[in-house]
């Protein structure tokens, strides 16, 4: 487990053992047989200023988890200490929604999809202002002021600020939900996928302003992907997620270049890479597919696809425990293991 | 599946239940009772013109105490479901006849009319809406919108009276009615039904008309979303016949969407063929169950609306257990 | 007819692809031509709008409404016909005329992007596998159902009978995308072409679909034209690539040449922005600025001038590019930096 740090370090958010369980439900009563565990015992921090990527395949529990982190969706168990700008600490996880309210201004959210997240039949004054107006901002003189602010921030025109979202590009979108998430200066922003959506060539230019507004205003990120290369570009630390629970945590270099989980590696192989001198196609990959989160496997829930997997793997749950400093790992091999990650020399790589 | 099945008929019979509270509640909202309706009806009616029923607060309370009007409402609903249940609603205050002998030959009129015009939309509805859509923003389907369009806007009874008009006048057929009057009250035979089927027709056409345009433009626009989809185009791209893959695929896909609406077709007709029934005199419940309610006949207008609540009940669970066939995403579930 | 076009099993010439709309006319396609050799990869990548997709849909007569071909060529060479045989042009075919529809699924097989909604719902794999067979096939309705279940074992789709039975919405995204390609390789075809193929699919399931591509290519020798978005994807499976930019190729070649001695501006910018596993950590991509313009607002001349770090004024604005071979190389690149206006070959500095 990891430890709880103080707040004194600088720490933000610490989710402890969060858990989110979905019944299924079956039968003529429509009784629950079972749950899906979307998120199964999670635990990390996130300090103030820095970006923490989550990766995982889809269906690992990623998206659910930054859901609960913002309250859109009710955890099943867990806290959620979230340390506010004067320096209260609150526990998302169990708030009454009357009192979120007020937390809502500090946790916002960057989604996904730039093209069904903003209402078409608002203007980006509307859009933009939409947050301000909520909370208090009254005033629509001022109230555009801080729009046309926020749209030269994240690189619109302020005219602009009176047309509708189908008048811009799927890049120019996202710029608009990212200036929307920014209206209210919030602290932690957790963004879902915000690029994926996104044609390559301006990715980069959406990463590029997510990193310049995270300088500007000490933004922490929680930065939910499911492409490794995007996440590695942004991310101080990143946390992999299997199956609902996360099997190694570690700052993104060491996590790319040393992965101490099988499963990272696997990922880290899987990852195609652009130049053709690699060949990489001879790497090995995992087979089969992801275990059902409703009936995972005994023991470890990676062993039916681990290359490494021995007798304890199949009958023994591991635990997430520190492996070297900062670096967390949940595999019962993890001392014996010589694993690969991504080895840059010159270049080349394996 | 049979999880599926178990709790919609459960709650097919809640339903009903419910339906037949509603319909018993009904009768009791007008001032007085059926005692007292009972009574102004003798006094008012020439036949029943006795002595003894010179309508005085003795014989209402008389009658009161034997029909048990004085009991708590829970104890007369329980009584009048009893009854029900054993198929017997009661006698009619104005026609003075058992409910079920006024309602028994009118309600499967009723239905045989309810279906012969489902079957009348639907095998010139559908070919149309696929043409349409096939060929959609063509002279063809512009043409079929346009009379679609005009089916929507002519009112029923005037489509009525026009076709009246032209069968007399040109077939020389004799239009009003479901039956010839040799048939009218003759039991079931194969003559009988021949006879229907030829009468038949006017009304499902004048009551299928506005059905059939509504469900062309609804086909029509089910079919053109189907047709957009990826799994025409993955079709299209196996090499398949452009007609087989259409009927196979979106056409399948799109026709799901009426099998729920099977259900609600029954009172939709009943209501929309009051005045068509009226013109073309048939006799449906339609014209019955207009005059109970402007009658204050109570008991009558409470058997007919529990009737149709257990059909639409019943005609739901129909459509249900169809979809549950047709897609297997429900089937699975 | 150069040598290329000769050798290829199938050759696109100067393709052109137009939707009429209301507001205007969308060239989906302005002019592309690509070869594609018998047994090779060829990778199609751009960027939406580019036509990539377009491109595949045209080369099976199978453009959505109201798409049309409004000029080029589309040379379908049977590799089976032996070498004396003449090309068949498909923009000359009839869509859904006899010929066309032999081909489709036959011969020229597609697999595209979703694989949840290219199988119909309501109908079982298997009834949409054997329906693919018994239309190219002298099959049995037996026989094709043995034939689905041994390419699904082929695929690597565990347990065929049972599969067989099941709806799409009961398999996995990797294994609706296996089961769609063993229905695209029921037939043999002689070129797959593979759009998006595992853009919907997770990292690890996307190696090992491109693995059984990669694996069934060499088995049948069938050409694939795989079009994508990634570069990491072409980069592993491409023999050769085309770069696509706003309905037309502008730069062409074999895989390595492209990744490493990429010529057109817009090519390099691509390779340049894209995140990698390799980078070093945490830092700023370069990007191409702007963004894809509208569809009905294309720039004249050039139309990559308006992101084009290497505009040169009253030259990109006012001529547009031929799409020109380097130095007689099997590159070719459609630019100003390296061909001049009038479309003589200049020296190029840039290697």
């Amino acid at each position: 487990m990891i430890d709880s740090i103080p707040a004194m370090d600088g720490t933000i958010l610490e989710v402890r053992n969060l858990t989110k369980h979905f019944p299924i439900k079956r039968g003529l009563l429509k009784r629950t047989v079972g749950a899906v565990k979307a998120v199964d015992d999670v635990s990390f921090n996130l300090k103030q200023g820095e970006t923490l990527g989550l990766v995982g395949e889809s269906g690992c529990g990623k998206t659910t988890t930054s859901r609960c982190i913002l309250r859109a969706v009710d955890p099943t168990s867990g806290e959620i200490m979230f340390r506010t700008a004067d320096g209260h600490e609150v526990n998302v996880a169990t708030l009454p929604n009357r009192e979120m309210r007020p937390l809502r201004r500090e946790m916002q959210m960057i989604f996904q999809d730039p093209f069904s997240s903003l209402n078409s039949r608002m203007s980006l004054l509307d859009i933009v202002g939409e947050p301000l107006l909520v909370h208090g901002m009254t005033n629509r003189d001022e109230r555009q002021e801080r729009v046309a602010e926020l749209l030269r921030l994240v690189g619109l025109r302020p005219e602009y600020m009176q047309r509708y979202p189908h008048a811009f590009s799927g890049g120019e979108r996202q710029r608009i939900g990212i200036a929307r998430a920014l209206a209210l200066h919030p602290r932690l922003v957790v963004a879902d996928e915000p690029v994926s959506a996104l044609d390559v060539s301006v990715q980069a230019q959406v990463i590029n302003l997510l990193m310049d507004l995270q300088e500007e205003f000490e933004l922490t990120y929680l930065f939910v992907a499911h492409d490794l290369s995007v996440v590695k570009q942004i991310s101080d630390r990143v946390a992999v997620m299997y199956v609902g629970k996360i099997v190694e945590l570690a700052d993104t270099a060491e996590l790319f270049t040393k992965p101490r989980h099988p499963y990272s590696e696997a990922l880290l192989a899987a990852v195609p890479v652009a130049d053709p001198r690699l060949h990489r196609k001879d790497r090995k990959l995992l087979e089969g597919e992801v275990a059902n989160p409703a009936n995972p496997p005994s023991g470890c829930y990676f062993h039916p696809r681990c290359p490494y997997a021995q007798d304890v793997c199949r009958t023994e749950t591991p635990v997430l425990s520190e492996v070297s400093p900062g670096h967390f790992a949940s595999c019962h091999r993890v001392q014996d293991l010589e694993l690969t990650g991504i080895v840059q020399v010159d270049g080349e790589s394996t | 599946m049979i999880a599926f099945l178990v709790r919609r008929t459960l709650l097919a019979g809640l339903t009903t239940f419910v339906i037949s509270i509603v319909a018993f509640l009904a009768i009791q909202l007008p001032p007085g009772d059926y005692a007292t309706t009972y009574v102004e009806n003798l006094l008012g009616g020439s036949f029943f013109n006795t002595a003894s029923a010179l309508g005085d607060q003795a014989t209402e309370d008389q009658i009161r105490r034997d029909l048990g009007l004085d009991r708590p409402v829970f104890i007369q609903y329980s009584k009048w479901a009893w009854r029900v249940v054993h198929l017997d609603f009661g006698i009619s205050i104005e026609h003075g006849r058992k409910i079920t002998e006024i309602v028994g030959q009118r309600l499967v009129n009723t239905v045989l009319l309810a279906l012969g015009t489902i079957l009348f939309t639907w095998v010139l509805a559908v070919p149309i809406g696929i043409y349409s859509a096939v060929k959609h923003n063509t002279a063809g389907d512009y043409a079929v919108t346009f009379l679609g369009f005009l089916g929507l806007a002519v009112p029923d009874f005037l489509l009525a009276l026009g076709l009246m008009w032209i069968g007399f006048a040109y077939f020389d057929l004799s239009v009003g009615g479901l039956y010839s009057p040799e048939y009218l009250d003759a039991a079931w035979s194969f003559g009988r039904a021949v006879d229907l089927l030829k009468h038949l027709w006017i009304p499902a056409i004048v009551l299928g008309t506005a059905g059939t345009a509504g469900l062309i433009r609804i086909l029509r626009n089910n079919l053109l979303d189907e047709l957009a989809k990826p799994y025409v185009v993955a079709a299209r791209a196996r090499g398949l016949p452009e007609w087989k893959l259409v009927l196979k695929y979106p056409v399948r896909m799109a026709l799901n969407p009426f099998i729920s609406t099977i259900g609600y077709l029954l009172p939709f007709l009943l209501s929309g063929s009051v005045i068509v029934s009226v013109v073309l005199s048939l006799p449906t419940l339609g014209p019955v169950l207009l005059r109970s309610l402007t009658n204050q006949d109570l008991f009558l207008a409470a058997a007919i609306v529990l009737m149709l609540g257990v059909l639409t009940v019943i005609g739901t669970l129909i459509s249900d257990i169809l979809l549950v066939i047709f897609d297997p995403r429900i089937r699975l579930d | 007819m150069t040598e290329t076009e000769s050798s290829s099993v199938l050759s696109v010439r100067d393709l052109m692809v137009h939707y009429p709309t209301d507001e205007g006319v969308v060239k989906a396609l302005d002019g592309v031509s690509l070869d594609i050799q018998p047994g090779q990869t060829l990778g199609v990548v751009g960027e939406s709008g580019c036509g990539k997709s377009t491109i595949g849909r045209a080369i099976l007569r199978i453009l959505d409404k109201p798409g049309q071909i409004v000029g080029g060529e589309i040379l379908w060479n049977d590799p089976e016909k032996g070498s004396g045989s003449r090309p068949v042009d498909l923009t000359a075919q009839e869509p859904n005329g006899p010929e066309m529809r032999a081909i489709r699924g036959g011969d020229i097989a597609l697999v595209f992007q979703e694989p949840m909604t290219s199988f119909s719902p309501i109908h079982t794999i298997g009834n949409q596998m054997s329906e693919a067979i018994t239309l190219h096939q002298d099959k049995t309705a037996a026989e094709a159902k043995e034939w689905s279940m041994e390419l699904m074992n082929m695929v690597g789709i565990p347990n065929p009978p049972q599969r067989f039975d099941e709806y799409s919405y009961q398999l996995s995204g990797g294994l609706r995308q296996r089961a769609m390609i063993a229905m695209a390789i029921s037939c043999g075809p002689k070129l797959l072409i593979a759009d998006e193929p595992t853009t919907a699919l997770d990292v690890t399931t996307q190696a090992q679909i491109l693995d059984l591509l990669r694996g069934l290519q060499e088995k049948n020798n069938m050409a694939i034209m795989l079009i994508t978005h990634n570069l990491g994807v072409i980069a592993e499976m491409a023999d050769e690539v085309v770069v696509m930019y706003l309905g037309r190729a502008v730069e062409s070649g074999p895989v390595d040449d492209i990744f490493h001695q990429a010529k057109h501006p817009y090519s390099r910018g691509l390779l340049e922005s894209i995140p990698s596993v390799l980078a070093s950590g945490r830092e700023r991509l370069p990007s191409i600025a702007g963004s894809i313009p509208h569809p009905f607002n294309r720039p004249s001349g050039c139309t990559f001038r308006p992101r084009c770090p290497s505009f040169i004024p009253g030259t990109c604005d006012v001529n547009v590019p031929q799409y020109l071979a380097l130095g007689g190389g099997q590159q070719k690149v459609s630019c100003f930096l390296h061909h001049s206006p009038s479309g003589v070959e200049e020296v190029s500095s840039h290697d």
